[in-house]
């Protein structure tokens, strides 16, 4: 992985005492709260219900065992011994002191992090492919590129008060692993004839109000001119994206205002001053950063284990997992491991300080000490031996994170939602943790299949409920919690938006919503057909029939006190549903 | 006033013209001595103002590094307005004045000017300051420090860093 040299130290260490300074000046009175904010998100820290939220930007998803080490001990000595991994593959903790931040950001830097850029109206976290490097499908390794990108955006001077927050993915493989097209910028590599590596580009994705998929500004941006052409776009957004209302500042609007030509065009109007400039990234940079990216020391294996065979024949529960939780490697005789932070009764995405010190043992024990956040909030060991499956399932299965869900029902997308989040209007954790309880039968998930439950708490959509194949949405009306549902969003190569398939449902009716979804699909699939691909085969009427058919009964569990608090609008304390309370 | 000019804080005479709601670009009346018009002024009144030897021109955020491309040689100074400061329209348009069109001038920033920008906005070229007034300027300038050294290229550095120095591979 990516090293830090003795500019990255100084730059992230200058970082580090300018933010001590101007919380120093905060705690004075010196700074307003409303000339600190911008500066404290820039850092990563929030504001949120229960007290300030940090979050630590991963690159492109991947830590060292040191690193996750670091997060154990941030959680325990700054926290409540649990963090949160989040969808741009980036941890975030919940009950942070502003007076010990300068302490953790200086405990982050000692292991080359930080939180810069994690939220404010800048370039964000730059997400890639989980599998970046040991993906059969790739055409280039996206991580000295995303790595490369890193450098450019960070305190990059003209572009650290956007209209709005910039988010830019980018995947070196034919599967879209990043969901780049919901990005303000996604890239994907691509060959041309000649054999040279350069970027699709996408821009004008992304979530949120409104739901758009990104456009093409350019077919081939070759890789030398990654920063030029990049930089040319977010400039025009810089000095033409509205700034006069907030829900119409993302690039996507400006995108669709001008329509893609007249943007591409004034974007490749100013890139003509920068092309081939200074700016170009040399092949000295680009094999400099590459170099630490290389291929661990792989053995030569056979492709197969025969122990593991021999297990998975015998033991249905390692066969679910291998089934799951194991990917194919490039490597022969290798797998990437999927560590799942989704089991039933867990808030999605969290891991515990116990656990995130022993997944980083597990990545020394079987996977060269490194491990993979996933923007779908599981953590993925990506070099493992076959021969090591045997003994890397019973450790997990004792660590919690061996559930064989994978891509399954439970395994839910899901923003920390009312229970944390300011801006929410529904608790997403609680309500994550009640699908999942009853669809908590792991045959009855396999027999569901392949489908992805997305869930955000609000219209800003951390959750991605928008590229779910179910999404969940909460809503507001008269300040009571409401869950809008969709169907048919979809992520990847056939990126799609999810369509609300009719009027809201209480906290207490969604599970049994979800279930009327999956009756329908049950009963109309063809054989070994995904719920999406049946959802895109029939429409959304057979569906929305269905579940509107009869009045939808409230589960008494979830409909009895802790509903009526948010509806009461009461102030509370600590989350009621969360398993750590 | 006092003002950060060439990371030096100094006294400074010119006056910013802003227009008050009776005002109009064509008939208000221009103070002699130094002044920093709006944009609208100086293309309403150009012919009699680029007689004026001292003369500044500010940009609103919402408009455009362009719209004094031919000016340039004519006037003394070019202030860019930033109305809060988490507008960030000025910094490409101090970007684009000096790399694109070789503005060598002054180049002030002006309004919610605060400590905790400074830095930024120097990089893109400004090289002068009216920090708030509410603000203690001394502690103002400290902000041109923050930062040692930068990844990127801008108006202030023509070279990335991977341009500039031998990075290495690790600590």
């Amino acid at each position: 992985m990516y090293r830090y040299d003795k500019y990255d130290h100084q730059i992230v260490g200058e970082r580090v005492a300018q933010f001590r300074d101007q919380v120093r000046r905060r705690l004075s009175g010196e700074l307003s709260e409303d000339e600190f904010r911008i500066l404290r998100l820039q850092n990563g820290l929030y504001m949120q219900i229960h007290a300030y939220m940090l979050r630590i930007a991963v690159p492109y998803g991947l830590v060292s065992a040191a690193q996750m080490r670091m997060f154990a001990h941030i959680a325990r000595k700054y926290d409540r011994d649990y963090g949160h991994f989040t969808t741009r593959q980036n941890i975030q903790y919940n009950w942070i002191k502003l007076e010990e931040v300068p302490d953790l950001m200086a405990d982050l830097a000692s292991v080359e992090m930080h939180g810069n850029q994690t939220s404010g109206n800048c370039i964000r976290n730059i997400t890639s492919d989980e599998f970046a490097g040991v993906a059969r499908d790739e055409i280039v390794d996206p991580r000295p590129y995303a790595e490369i990108l890193r450098q450019w955006s960070t305190f990059h001077p003209e572009f650290a008060y956007l209209p709005r927050k910039f988010k830019i993915a980018i995947t070196g493989a034919t599967e879209d692993r990043a969901a780049i097209a919901v990005h303000d910028i996604g890239m994907a590599a691509v060959k041309n004839a000649q054999g040279e590596i350069g970027f699709r580009v996408l821009v004008g994705g992304g979530l949120g109000r409104t739901p758009i998929v990104g456009s093409e500004i350019c077919d081939f941006v070759p890789w030398q001119h990654a920063i030029t052409y990049l930089e040319s776009i977010v400039r025009v957004y810089n000095e033409y994206g509205r700034r006069d209302n907030i829900y119409k500042a993302r690039i996507k609007i400006l995108v669709k205002a001008l329509g893609i030509e007249e943007f591409k065009r004034q974007v490749e109007a100013d890139w003509q001053f920068t092309k081939d400039g200074p700016c170009t990234i040399t092949l000295a940079e680009l094999n400099r950063v590459a170099a630490c990216f290389t291929a661990p020391a792989y053995e030569t294996l056979p492709l197969y284990d025969a122990a593991v065979s021999e297990l998975q024949a015998e033991n249905k529960a390692f066969a679910n997992w291998c089934k799951r939780n194991v990917k194919p490697h490039k490597v022969s005789g290798y797998a990437a491991v999927m560590l799942s932070l989704k089991k039933t009764g867990t808030a999605p995405g969290d891991a515990t300080a116990e656990q995130m010190d022993a997944a980083a043992e597990l990545a020394e024990r079987f996977s060269f000490g490194e491990l993979r956040i996933t923007h779908m909030q599981n953590l993925v060991l990506a070099d493992v031996k076959q021969s090591d499956l045997i003994a890397l399932w019973q450790a997990a299965k004792t660590l919690g994170m061996a559930t064989p869900n994978i891509g399954l029902l439970t395994d839910i997308i899901c923003c920390p939602g009312g229970d944390f989040c300011s801006l929410a209007n529904a608790r997403s954790i609680p309500l994550a943790k009640a699908i999942a309880e009853r669809f908590d039968n792991i045959d009855f998930q396999h027999d569901i299949g392949e489908i992805e439950l997305n869930m955000s708490g609000c219209m800003n959509a951390c959750g991605h409920h928008h590229v779910g194949h179910i999404g969940i949405l909460g809503v507001d009306k008269d300040g009571t919690e409401w869950n809008q549902v969709s169907i048919g969003g979809a992520q990847g190569n056939e990126t799609s938006i999810g369509k609300v398939i009719g009027r809201a449902f209480t906290f207490a009716q969604i599970p049994e919503v979800v279930a009327r979804l999956l009756q329908v699909y049950v009963r109309e699939r063809f054989e070994d057909e995904r719920f999406i691909d049946t959802v895109r085969r029939i429409g959304h009427d057979p569906f929305k029939e269905y579940v509107y058919a009869t009045p939808v009964e409230e589960d008494e569990k979830l409909a009895s006190a802790d509903y009526a608090l948010l509806t009461a609008g009461t102030p509370y304390d600590t989350p009621l549903y969360s398993p750590r309370f | 006033m006092m003002i950060i000019k060439n990371k030096t804080v100094m006294e400074d005479d010119w006056i910013v013209l802003r227009l008050s709601e009776s005002d109009t670009p064509e008939n208000v009346a221009i103070p002699s001595g130094k002044v920093i018009v709006p944009l609208k002024v100086w293309q309403a009144q150009r012919d009699t103002l680029q007689r004026r030897t001292d003369l500044g021109v500010w940009l609103a955020s919402d408009q455009r590094a362009e719209d004094l491309q031919n000016d340039l040689e004519a006037l003394s100074l070019i202030a860019v307005d930033f109305p809060k400061f988490a507008d960030g329209r000025g910094y490409s348009i101090a970007y684009r004045l000096r790399a694109r069109f070789g503005y060598h001038g002054e180049l002030r920033a002006i309004g919610d000017v605060l400590r905790d920008q400074l830095f930024y906005m120097q990089r893109v070229g400004f090289n002068a300051f009216a920090p708030r007034p509410d603000k203690d300027i001394h502690d103002a300038l400290k902000g041109l420090s923050d930062f040692s050294l930068s990844y990127q290229a801008s108006a202030d550095e023509a070279l990335p860093l991977f341009r500039r120095v031998q990075r290495g591979s690790g600590p």
